[in-house]
């Protein structure tokens, strides 16, 4: 591979573009495609869709002989709003995981590095630090402060943007309550089922690590069975 | 700060433009396809120095090995390479895969 190319190529990962290498198998010779590019005029129009579309690598066979298409989609991401006990156990488990974590709380109280030390963390509303990091459909957002001056607003983006993976901490009571919110604000219902609430799988989890281990594993899940989200 | 700056999880692609770009030589391989269970998806890539040093994996461990050794040839020659390795391969006895599957890694130098 020739070098620019590979800094190209991390340039375009580190800016979360969606990108595919193609190789011709026959003399080794590569491009590099964006998704954002206009690529209509190339012979492999189609086949570059249809693998933006799903996240696969894979060979194909053309006229010229095989080609190898490398699709590289921008790391999954998790947005954190709340910085309390179950997220000081999600951050370290997330970025094993391979997650790329912010952790959003305005309430500086919680929001402090002795609590998050090494993490991303803004102090700040959720709609002031999502004006300049929007949520995309390569980001998990699990709100998980109970307060709903917090927690609605970025969840209600998450649904608008398509996040991969929308959890919300709360009993059944509330999220219904929270479902109302969402209705009179005008959001619509058939985006509701997106929301994991109660949040996270099934396990019985009861302290604040098992939760984090009940979301961590939902957000896997929603990453490896959701087209085109993961490579 | 991204998840690979604050774990010591290595992000290949990054590793080897930082190892290029220190001067050192460079191949980097590519699992291109794969049948049956294989133990890395298409797409897994593992980089390699000259002296031999490596990160990344295109299996579990079971075939590293024989691909560092052909990724120095490929940094000598300059020349891509293809490989196939899985249980039907005659070498199967020395390298395989003990899952059953086969593999093919592409080799190149990045240059």
């Amino acid at each position: 591979m020739d070098f620019s190319l590979l800094t190209d190529l991390n340039k375009d990962r580190a800016a979360r573009r969606a990108a595919i290498l193609v190789t011709e198998m026959t003399d080794g010779r590569q491009r590099l495609v964006r998704k954002s590019d206009d690529f209509s005029a190339d012979p492999l129009a189609e086949e570059l869709a249809k693998r933006f579309r799903s996240g696969k690598s894979g060979m194909i066979t053309t006229e010229g002989g095989e080609v190898f298409l490398n699709v590289s989609l921008p790391a999954p991401r998790l947005v954190i709003i709340g910085a309390v006990h179950i997220s000081q156990a999600l951050v370290p488990m997330a970025e094993v995981a391979g997650l790329d974590v912010t952790v959003i709380d305005p309430r500086t109280a919680f929001a402090t590095e002795d609590r998050f030390p090494g993490s991303t963390l803004k102090a700040d509303w959720p709609e002031e630090v999502l004006k300049d990091t929007p949520l995309d459909a390569f980001t998990a957002v699990a709100a998980v402060t109970h307060d709903p001056k917090i927690d609605d607003f970025p969840l209600m983006e998450a649904l608008k943007t398509g996040c991969f993976y929308v959890g919300a901490l709360g009993s059944r009571k509330t999220h219904a309550k929270r479902l109302e919110r969402f209705t009179e604000a005008g959001l619509a219902p058939e985006l509701f089922d997106r929301i994991d609430a109660p949040i996270g799988l099934d396990i019985g989890a009861a302290s604040p690590e098992e939760i984090a281990v009940a979301v961590l594993g939902a957000i896997i899940k929603a990453l490896r069975t959701a087209p085109g989200v993961a490579a | 700060m991204t998840a690979t700056e604050t774990t010591s999880i290595p992000d290949v692609l990054k590793t080897a433009e930082s190892w290029r770009g220190a001067g050192r030589s460079v191949a980097l391989a590519t699992v291109v396809e794969t049948w049956g269970s294989a133990p890395r998806p298409v797409g897994s890539h593992l980089v390699i120095d000259a002296e031999g040093n490596f990160e990344g994996s295109v299996s579990g461990g079971c075939v590293e090995g024989a691909v560092v050794s052909e990724a120095i040839d490929v940094i000598e020659t300059g020349k891509p390479t293809t490989l196939e390795f899985g249980v039907a391969d005659e070498t199967a006895w020395r390298v395989g895969l003990s899952c059953g599957g086969r593999i093919r890694v592409y080799v190149e130098p990045v240059s």
